[in-house]
């Protein structure tokens, strides 16, 4: 399977949602770093929203706006520091209709 | 903001905040209950499937009014590989009873309604609400909580953190430590809507009937995982889940995962023509009973998914939420009455009674399991299925070969997976981790 034709995909499903976003205020940020490590190449292919992607520098940059808050991004680098998460402002974020 | 003093704040309006901000209001105690989604369910996933018995001993009659699917008559469990199933069926018109005993349920529907009990019980309820912060005092007992609305601190006598799987401010308040990817699955899942005719003609149920297929086998790609099938009313939760650490390894995508799952010469016909409304991930402790936490401390406990008890074996989650929540309550009124204050020595009260329940007993029995599974989730979930496959597909094929060498093709095919000695100590292990 191509990249594109997931990427599509996956926004296709994610279209389906309701999301209220807070704008301006991502409540994931991915710490400035030269080369990924293991774990945050990985969110490309792990994260259940893709919301991280790899820019053409080789780095993983990440829009939050379709993320479910699922956790596993935190679980796998909160405590390597790659990453800053926390949950989004009370109100904000997914809104699932049926979970 | 809220200047009062709670004799509880409970953190979460998921299965296990409910059912201890209900089993406190309902004695009286005054609640606070704290939720950041904008109402109770916005932020919960589940397959789902209610135990009636747990919600029976928190909401006696909750069947006159809680929003149920149907009512699980039917239960099949496959092992399936890239073309086949092989399953166990079990159907029973016993499960048609005055008080079913299990239920499919939509979460964001079913636990707006157990919110609503918990006011009508009366306990303040408070969306919308992301709590940040645990707050306490000179000697470290948890006192109360802050949050990102405007205001000060919100103080409490005690605190039940039921914030869910990822337990954010228990792991970074110290209370315990951060989940390992091999002790948390991510389950995705989709929302599939079809017409109830439909749904009753394919799986052959009628009424409020209902009917769940559970798989493991390739549709994990090798790791350790389950997919699900529940019929609901008017819709069917399509899903599949395996653990991050292996999904970091082998690079998986989740939603390629389900995607092949729904395309499944087994799965298709079932979801054919269906309109997906939803498409939701979530994560899932699977850690078992090694991996459950400190219960409880100065002015706090844990309960349901953020104290990780899930039990992954018999796939049983929201019913340990539910009654860890109620115990942690139960407890709570217990040293209230006494007028004992909300210490770590008094609050221990709460384990020693979870560890009588069923909750701590099942998590105990199949403590080995999570390992077990992890460790091999080659053969238990690729390998095997698709011996299992081969050797079922050999046997009700007819094409002339002597029954003698069936069988014996088979038995070579076992031994030349597994090895003599592989199969052995495949099957000793998994009795050890089961009994």
């Amino acid at each position: 399977m191509t990249n594109p034709v997931t990427k599509f995909r996956v926004e296709d499903k994610l279209y389906q949602n309701r999301y209220l976003v807070d704008s301006g205020r991502p409540h994931i940020k991915v710490r400035p770093h030269e080369q990924p490590s293991a774990n945050l190449l990985a969110l490309t292919r792990v994260c259940p929203a893709k919301c991280y992607e790899l820019n053409d520098k080789g780095q993983v940059e990440i829009t939050a706006d379709g993320c479910m808050e699922c956790g596993t991004c935190r679980i796998l680098c909160e405590t390597s520091g790659e990453i800053e998460w926390n949950y989004p402002r009370g109100g904000f974020g997914v809104l699932f209709k049926f979970g | 903001m809220i200047n009062e003093e709670f004799d509880a704040i409970v953190i979460g309006a998921g299965m296990s905040g409910n059912a201890a901000a209900y089993t406190m209001a309902s004695d009286g105690l005054k609640v606070l209950q704290l939720e950041r989604g904008e109402y109770p369910g916005s932020k919960n996933v589940q397959g789902a499937i209610m135990y009636a018995n747990m919600l029976e001993k928190i909401v006696p009659d909750f069947r006159d009014d809680a929003p149920l699917e149907r009512h699980l008559v039917e239960q099949r469990l496959w092992v399936m590989d890239e073309t086949s199933h092989t399953g166990i069926h079990y159907r029973s018109e016993d499960f048609n009873e005055v008080k079913p005993n299990r239920y499919t349920i939509i979460r964001a529907q079913f636990d707006k309604w157990f919110s609503r009990k918990v006011r009508e019980a009366g306990a303040t309820v408070l969306c919308e609400t992301t709590v940040t912060e645990l707050v306490r005092d000179g000697n470290g007992k948890v006192i109360g909580v802050r949050t990102d609305r405007a205001g000060g601190a919100i103080y409490a006598d005690v605190v039940v953190l039921a914030e869910g799987v990822c337990g954010l401010l228990g792991t970074r308040g110290g209370l315990r430590k951060m989940l390992k990817p091999e002790a948390v699955a991510l389950a995705v899942k989709e929302m599939h809507f079809l017409p109830e005719e439909i749904i009753e003609q394919r799986f052959g149920v009628k009424g409020s009937e209902g009917c769940v297929i559970e798989a493991v086998g390739t549709i994990s790609h090798g790791m350790a995982g389950l997919g699900f099938l529940y019929t609901n009313k008017e819709s069917i939760s399509l899903g599949i889940g395996c653990l991050v650490s292996d999904f970091t390894a082998k690079m998986e995508s989740p939603y390629t995962l389900l995607d092949a799952l729904k395309h499944h010469p087994s799965i298709r016909p079932l979801i054919a023509g269906s309109e997906v409304k939803e498409y939701a991930a979530h994560l899932i402790p699977e850690g078992g009973y090694k991996a459950i936490p400190q219960l409880f401390g100065d002015g706090w406990v844990v309960v349901g998914d953020a104290a990780q008890l899930n039990n992954a074996i018999h796939r049983e989650g929201s019913n340990l939420a539910m009654t860890s929540g109620r115990i942690a309550a139960e407890a709570i009124i217990q040293v209230k009455r006494r007028n004992d204050p909300m210490t770590k020595r008094n609050l221990a009260l709460y384990k020693t009674m979870l560890d009588e329940s069923f909750v701590v007993k099942d998590l105990r029995k199949y403590k080995d399991m999570p390992s077990l599974l992890h460790n091999n989730a080659g053969n238990f979930f690729t390998t095997y299925p698709k011996l299992m496959s081969q050797a079922a597909q050999n046997f009700m094929r007819v094409d002339g070969t002597p029954k003698i060498d069936k069988e014996k093709a088979t038995t070579a095919a076992f031994i030349k997976a597994r090895s003599r000695l592989g199969l052995v100590s495949d099957a000793i292990r998994l009795a050890l981790a089961w009994r």
